[in-house]
């Protein structure tokens, strides 16, 4: 099926084509007949191996020959004829490998016989087998697969295996098997702490100098590339899981209208008058967040006993990003303060996918004043639809409620020792990258941005956030030659390039407070708004520095994805308009957003693409994570919504209470009956494309 | 332009139309897997708008013919063992022609079911070989079934995670080299299960759109030649977690119409290469993935048609 030449028919061909094609059908013909009448003599196995010597892929002979095996070894009882007959089989297996040396079928064959265990095994034969084949073809994963099957049998020690990955390796660079299994088998001694793997850092030392070696030699070989970057990972996070910021942070003080009649649903204040998120944001998926993982102490009372969900997808449980909601019950009079008290302690219940548990202790305080608020006026009923500031100048910050950057502190000295080793050796290999960036290396550029970027994330752990600006320049510079050095992959280096932009943007407060103001919108508290407009951002990054975020305007830029923004518990206004999302299913995480109430998706391409990216990752029927019938029983019989048409719409507006929505400029705003279906998802919508909803 | 290469649709559906009809000694090697054939083929004329072009009747007749029913499983052809590759081309051609109902569907759920290990990975058949092939063709077969609940699907789900490699990308087995087929299967079988979470979709997603050589076609793993299949491999992968954007579609479309024998139908591995059923498919396979005019989109995760899937699980 593969690598043959195009050629047209020629009538000399046809007749000896004719004959031997008559030939493999009769084989075929027999073999199968034998097959099934259960025939195992002599002369019928012999049949079955002309047949896989000359195709080593009808499958069904393999079984027969299992079969046939099985029994006539019954009848032996002669250790030495029952050798025979094993060895029969693998000189069978042997014979078809050489034909095809990538027959699944011939490679089965092999490892069912040894796994029989009739007979001895001559290992030094299965070996020099398989040597013999990867020499003729380095890169054989049956091969490769074979070799760590034999290893597990024979109870071969890793590092001799290691051993073996090194010869390959030495043979020649460009051997991605061997880098692979290299990978594997290095893991795995440091997991188990085998004799000589006790240090992680002489080990990955080691191995940069040997990858580093591969790439000087031959940088347009990939292989050492993608090592490269493992060593690059296994070198710049942490071994166990961190905070990395939180909402409220250290020393945030809130202020709570608190409103004692029952406030209306649609109302702005109603978002927050007895409800305080607490979002918690570490650096990789974490699990085990709980009321005893994670300790508050608080004169304020809570109602409901404290649950922490996940908020990024995940169904395991695992999620960079935590949220609670804490009800306050208390009665209050007066104007009152009262703080916070949040602290995670070590725990063995909050670990990481790696299984590293949460080792950063880490104490932070808080405080919430109460506003007692009789007025029934003040409170803002959306009456009139909410409109962006579309001036690009913004009132200056100033005092009132400073932006909260300054992060948890993280004072574990063992945290800063690992980093110091990490942080030295990634400024090595900048140095040395740094010159192999001149030669218009596409890998030597984006090594380098990576290093960059790796070292910006080690030098400012614990420390100030300002560290990293210049290594996000430099990773910049870097992205924008790389679109045209390669640009084929031009709308990848775009996202690494918006990740590293909205980095630069966020880790410098003069920057961010640029980009920060505080809007007022009639009858309510002032919100916090950012805008990030127009700066042709592929997608979002570092949530976690916009966790105090209520008004987001991140219009007109080339967004395709909203992932990031579940985190921002206290969203109420969100304008995405004029960028590029293509589906319903890539809004998914906006579904977590609870305080969202303004809506803004005008001006993108929902309903223009028939293929949906993101149709497996939210939840949905097709990965069995919503049941069709619970989700969408009640709007196919009431309403006769085309539910074929829209289960993407259905599942994604039902779970949102916006006061607001604007969709027009999309494919899907003008197809039939979407207007009704909205309006019908969204019983609470007052304001849709700029009219109100009757 | 004057050198602009079109889908040449008409010759492809004539070759699918009369390919089976040969039988030349190309075939005859091949007629294990001609119910995975079929499904190529099929598949493609549904793509292409002209699945009314075969008996229906015909097909199914034929399929059935491959039935064991002692065991619940298919064969690739009349008088071949049962195997779950082609149990899952079965139920796929059968999901085509929404004929489910000429099956004992719950015989064929039990066999497939029955070929899970205490590991949670799957045997292909009763000889016992494992693959992640089978695990996605197992999540797959017993998805498009309704029948996933005679399996124990976190198992499942966790054997797939334990073949997931540091490059981010899945082998056959735990250490098996990442290669684009299984990493298809892999992905094919977390997005079934919806556990994609367990992707690191950034650095999958940079092996796999490296992929892309010079000619703009797709090769299975670093330096190797680019082949049409892996237009579907990669690119289905790609879109499953979202990162189909990060190669350069144009380029790949050109490749995949180059590999077109424009006068006699078909889609070869390269081009000026023998065309053959399995990467005419794929080629067009690709083709809709890219949202080219004219072509049915597909599925990613089940690898057919969409309007297809969506009937088989929107309605009640």
């Amino acid at each position: 099926m593969h690598g043959r030449p195009r050629r047209p028919a020629k009538p000399e061909d046809d007749e000896a084509a004719s004959a031997k094609a008559a030939k493999l059908r009769d084989l075929q013909a027999q073999v199968l007949h034998n097959h099934h009448a259960r025939t195992y003599t002599k002369e019928s196995i012999g049949l079955s191996f002309k047949l896989l010597e000359t195709n080593p892929e009808a499958y069904t002979a393999w079984n027969y020959r299992k079969l046939a095996l099985q029994h006539n070894v019954k009848e032996l009882s002669d250790p030495q004829a029952i050798k025979s007959a094993i060895d029969d089989e693998l000189r069978v297996a042997e014979v078809a490998l050489r034909q095809n040396p990538k027959s699944y079928g011939a490679w089965y064959h092999r490892k069912w016989l040894l796994n029989q265990k009739l007979a001895p095994v001559d290992f030094k034969y299965e070996l020099g087998l398989l040597d013999k084949l990867l020499k003729v073809d380095a890169r054989n994963f049956h091969g490769w697969n074979y070799r760590r099957f034999l290893a597990r049998f024979m109870g071969l020690p890793d590092d001799e295996e290691l051993k073996y990955t090194m010869d390959k390796i030495s043979d020649n660079f460009s051997n991605y098997s061997a880098w692979h299994n290299r990978s594997i088998l290095l893991s795995n001694l440091l997991i188990q702490q085998s004799k000589g793997f006790e240090s992680k850092q002489k080990i990955f030392s080691e191995e940069f100098e040997l990858v580093t070696q591969a790439l000087f030699t031959d940088p347009s070989d990939q292989s050492g590339w993608f090592y490269h970057l493992w060593l690059l990972a296994q070198t710049s996070s942490p071994d166990n899981p961190q905070l990395i910021a939180s909402w409220p942070s250290n020393a945030a003080k809130l202020s709570f209208s608190f409103i004692k009649e029952k406030a209306e649903q649609h109302t702005l204040s109603s978002v927050w008058s007895r409800t305080v998120p607490i979002v918690l944001y570490f650096n990789e998926p974490v699990k085990g967040l709980n009321h005893s993982s994670v300790n508050l102490k608080s004169d304020l009372e809570f109602g409901k006993d404290i649950q922490w969900r996940p908020l990024t997808m995940a169904d395991s449980g695992y999620s960079k990003c935590w949220a609670t909601y804490l009800q306050i019950t208390n009665e209050c009079s007066s104007l009152q303060e009262y703080s916070v008290e949040m602290s995670i302690p070590c725990s063995d219940d909050i670990v990481s996918r790696s299984g590293s548990n949460y080792n950063c202790p880490v104490h932070f305080t808080f405080y919430i004043e109460l506003i007692s608020n009789n007025a029934a006026q003040g409170l803002d009923t959306f009456d009139k639809p909410v409109a962006w500031n579309c001036s690009d100048s913004f009132q200056s910050h100033g005092n009132r409620d400073p932006i909260p950057l300054d992060l948890l502190n993280i004072t574990s000295a063992l945290v800063e020792h690992d980093s110091d080793w990490h942080f030295e050796r990634l400024s090595e290999e900048i140095d040395l990258f740094r010159e192999l960036a001149d030669d218009n290396s596409k890998f030597g550029k984006l090594t380098l941005a990576r290093l960059l970027l790796a070292c910006a994330a080690i030098k400012s752990r614990g420390r100030s956030l300002i560290e990293r600006k210049g290594y996000c320049e430099e990773a910049l510079g870097l992205f924008t030659d790389l679109i045209h050095l390669d640009p084929s992959h031009k709308q990848y280096y775009e996202d690494e390039r918006s990740l590293a932009l909205m980095d630069k943007l966020t880790c410098d407060m003069e920057t961010f407070t640029k980009h920060c103001s505080v809007q007022v919108q009639p009858n309510s508290a002032p919100l916090h708004h950012v805008q990030f407009r127009r700066l042709s951002v592929t997608r979002i990054g570092f949530a976690e520095r916009l966790l105090w975020v209520q008004m987001l305007d991140l219009s007109h830029n080339s967004l395709r994805s909203v992932e990031g923004l579940e985190a921002l518990q206290r969203l109420v206004f969100l304008n995405i308009s004029n960028n590029q999302i293509s589906s319903f299913t890539a809004l998914e995480p906006l579904t977590k957003i609870i305080s969202l109430k303004v809506l803004d998706l005008s001006f993108n391409e929902i309903g223009a693409h028939s293929i949906d990216t993101a149709r497996y990752i939210c939840p949905s029927p097709f990965s069995h994570k919503t049941e069709a019938s619970e989700a969408f029983e009640e709007y196919q019989e009431v309403n006769n919504i085309n539910v074929t048409e829209y289960w993407d719409a259905i599942l994604f507006f039902r779970s949102l209470k916006l006061a607001q929505l604007d969709i027009r400029g999309n494919a899907v705003a003008s197809k039939d009956g979407f207007r009704t279906l909205v309006v019908t998802l969204i019983p609470c919508l007052k304001w849709f494309d700029g009219e109100g909803v009757s | 332009m004057a050198d602009e290469v079109e889908l040449a649709a008409d010759q492809h559906v004539r070759y699918i139309v009369t390919v089976e009809k040969k039988d030349s000694f190309e075939s005859l090697v091949m007629e294990h897997i001609r119910l995975n054939g079929a499904y190529w083929g099929l598949t493609t004329l549904d793509l292409l708008h002209k699945l009314h072009a075969v008996d229906a009747a015909e097909v199914v007749d034929w399929i059935m013919s491959c039935y064991h029913p002692e065991s619940g499983g298919f064969g690739g052809n009349v008088g071949h063992d049962p195997h779950v590759l082609y149990t899952l081309s079965a139920v796929q051609v059968l999901c085509l022609f929404d004929r489910l109902d000429v099956l004992d569907v719950d015989k064929v759920a039990d066999y497939v079911a029955g070929l899970q290990n205490k590991d949670g990975s799957f045997s292909g058949d009763i000889w016992g070989e494992v693959d992640t092939r089978f695990s996605y063709i197992a999540l797959c077969t017993l998805s498009l079934l309704h029948r996933l609940h005679k399996i124990d699907v976190q198992k499942a789900v966790d054997f797939v995670v334990s073949c997931k490699n540091l490059d981010g990308g899945f082998g056959a087995m735990p250490g098996g080299e990442s290669h684009a087929g299984q990493i298809f299967c892999c992905v094919g079988a977390l997005a079934i299960t919806g556990s994609l979470h367990h992707i690191d979709r950034d650095l999958l997603g940079w092996w796999l759109c490296e992929r892309q050589c010079k000619d703009g076609g797709l090769n299975g793993r670093p330096e190797k030649l680019a082949d049409v299949c892996y237009s579907w491999w990669v690119l289905s992968s790609l879109v499953m977690i979202d990162r189909v954007h990060w190669i350069d579609k144009e380029k790949l479309t050109k490749f995949i119409l180059n590999c077109q024998d424009k006068e006699n139908g078909g889609i070869s591995d390269r081009p000026d290469n023998a065309v053959d059923i399995y990467h005419t498919y794929f080629g067009i396979a690709g083709l809709s993935l890219m949202e080219y005019p004219g072509v049915k989109p597909l599925d990613p995760a089940y690898a057919l048609p969409l309007h297809v899937v969506n009937r088989i699980f929107l309605k009640k």
